[in-house]
């Protein structure tokens, strides 16, 4: 363990539980080569990699921006700033098409309106009539290709239990479906989702389920608000670990990332 | 050859009730002035497609000119829902919106087909997700070559498709650059097309990157500076993140959209700086 050293559970945390999210999120960019990228805590988190261990690392933007390196957080995935920053601005039949179907790009991130115990996720609609949905939600965008072609995925979402949810109401993007051997007989060719970061902590599919298993809890957070929070009874694992508290180099990184949004 | 007319003659041309229209431009150049003359000529029963229906199609569904939406991403960017789009879909105000959902790939793809003059498009996609339950536009079709089953989905032909670019020269070809998203597809897909632009100039200087529409493709060609408000043109403005916010606002409140919606329908200039 490297980093701030020993700190008592109770002691009040000078991070955000988002703050933790984004930098855990980075974390998982560590050496990875290229990556695509949502708004939002996504695209914070990659920039945040970028800036502090994986200088290199390429973003790919839906808006057909490649290699886009900003030097703050862009608003949009259509931001001026990607386009003028990358090493080559393409269609988005392209992005789509020549980029993410034949599976060229390693790390994908994913937001989810629902997520279940198989990691299956729901951007369309809340309720199981999707005629008459009771939230109808933005929708797919390019969530289900990166859920199946990106080399792994990554979900970052705020855990309680209307997210965390035993089936899904609509499967917008496959995690792994009803189990083991899904993936395969689906033809998704990506490993999917390889972990799931919450203001809580870390699930990661267990190898053998493919049920998202608790692997780590963020300091200060008891396994009791993980149960609490989660619409299934969630697995454990033996080896249950707790998440390294943000550095100070990550903290002062990332607030100065935050601070360049503007308005 | 296109003809250089302006937006309100190009609208009252090119869109009939009815017809299939598609406003595209990724989070860029998104043709804002055009679907505000759209409303203003109060156009009825269209069918409107766009992968990304944002702002712009709220504000043409809450204004009743839609009778259904083809999209694969429906959100205000950075903000949250499209209230009038969820309205319309939840409770049927002001009038029932039928809706037919794709993944972006699949749309991208449905572009493509139409501009290539194929029937179908193919993909991998789709496979485990709820989606292709919703319609009977996504479905699949097995490889001739290798017996695999893949995704198909029918090739989009707007009757308009209609963009926003930065330049246009006097003859009517078309210069844009920057992130270009699905418009070239989208105007070669469509039986007509409108292409608003920042400006007309006497020759179109060439940009590396740049998507050209030669004037024999284009339909109409209308100047409209600002016209991609509130979103961007790379080069003649910078995104009001600010109005993104603040359609939230308007948008949430029937009533609040309609004292917009009468300004819109009153004030043709100060609905294109979108105020």
């Amino acid at each position: 363990m490297t980093g701030t050293g020993s700190r008592s559970t109770d002691a009040v945390p000078d991070w955000t539980t988002d703050e933790m999210m984004s930098v855990a999120a980075a974390r998982e960019l560590r050496g990875v080569a290229t990556c695509f990228v949502g708004i939002g805590l996504p695209s914070t988190a990659a920039n945040l990699a970028r800036a502090i261990h994986t200088p290199d690392l390429v973003l790919i933007y839906e808006s057909g921006t490649i290699g886009a390196k900003p030097s703050r957080l862009p608003l949009s995935i259509g931001d001026g700033i990607l386009a003028e920053t990358a090493d080559s601005v393409i269609s988005v039949p392209e992005i789509f098409n020549y980029w993410l179907q034949p599976g060229r790009i390693e790390f994908g991130f994913l937001g989810a309106a629902q997520i279940d115990r198989f990691a299956n996720i729901n951007t369309t609609v809340i309720g199981t009539d999707y005629s008459r949905p009771k939230v109808r939600l933005p929708g797919a965008g390019g969530a289900p290709e990166i859920a199946a072609f990106c080399g792994r995925v990554v979900v970052v979402v705020r855990q309680n239990r209307r997210v965390f949810v035993d089936k899904v109401d609509f499967v917008t993007s496959v995690g792994f479906g009803t189990g083991p051997g899904d993936r395969e007989r689906l033809g998704l060719p990506g490993a999917g989702p390889q972990a799931v970061i919450t203001d809580l902590g870390v699930l990661e599919p267990d190898p053998h389920t493919c049920e998202l298993t608790l692997t780590r809890l963020h300091p200060g957070v008891t396994l009791a608000q993980v149960r609490e929070a989660t619409g299934w009874d969630p697995a454990v694992a033996d080896a249950l670990r707790t998440t390294e508290p943000p550095t100070q180099t990550e903290l002062e990184t990332l607030r100065r990332l935050e601070a360049t949004k503007g308005s | 050859m296109a003809d250089l007319v302006t937006l309100a003659e190009a609208v009252d041309a090119a869109v009939h009730d009815g017809d299939i229209v598609a406003l595209e431009g990724f989070t860029h150049l998104i043709p804002v002035a055009a679907g505000h003359e759209i409303i203003r000529q109060g156009r009825r029963e269209l069918t409107l497609a766009r992968m990304t229906p944002d702002i712009v199609y709220d504000q043409l569904i809450g204004a009743g000119c839609a009778r259904k939406l083809i999209f694969s991403w429906g959100g205000n960017p950075g903000v949250g829902s499209l209230h009038r789009i969820r309205d319309a879909i939840e409770s049927g105000w002001p009038a029932p919106l039928e809706i037919e959902e794709h993944s972006h790939a699949g749309m991208a793809n449905r572009y493509v087909a139409g501009a290539s003059g194929l029937p179908f498009a193919i993909l991998r996609g789709y496979a485990g997700t709820d989606l292709g339950a919703q319609t009977t536009n996504i479905r699949t079709v097995t490889c001739p070559f290798t017996g695999e089953e893949l995704a198909a989905v029918p090739a989009l032909n707007p009757d308009v498709g209609i963009i926003h670019a930065q330049q246009a020269d006097r003859a009517g070809n078309v210069q844009m650059w920057g992130i270009t998203g699905v418009q070239k597809e989208t105007v070669l897909a469509s039986r007509r097309s409108i292409v608003t632009v920042e400006e007309v100039v006497d020759h179109l200087e060439p940009r590396p990157t740049a998507v050209i529409l030669p004037a024999w493709t284009v339909t109409y060609v209308a100047e409209a500076p600002g016209g991609a408000h509130p979103s961007y043109a790379l080069g003649y403005s910078e995104r009001d993140n600010a109005y993104y916010q603040h359609w939230d606002s308007i948008s949430r409140d029937r009533a609040a959209f309609t004292r917009w919606l009468d300004g819109v329908r009153r004030a043709p200039d100060a609905a294109r700086s979108g105020r």
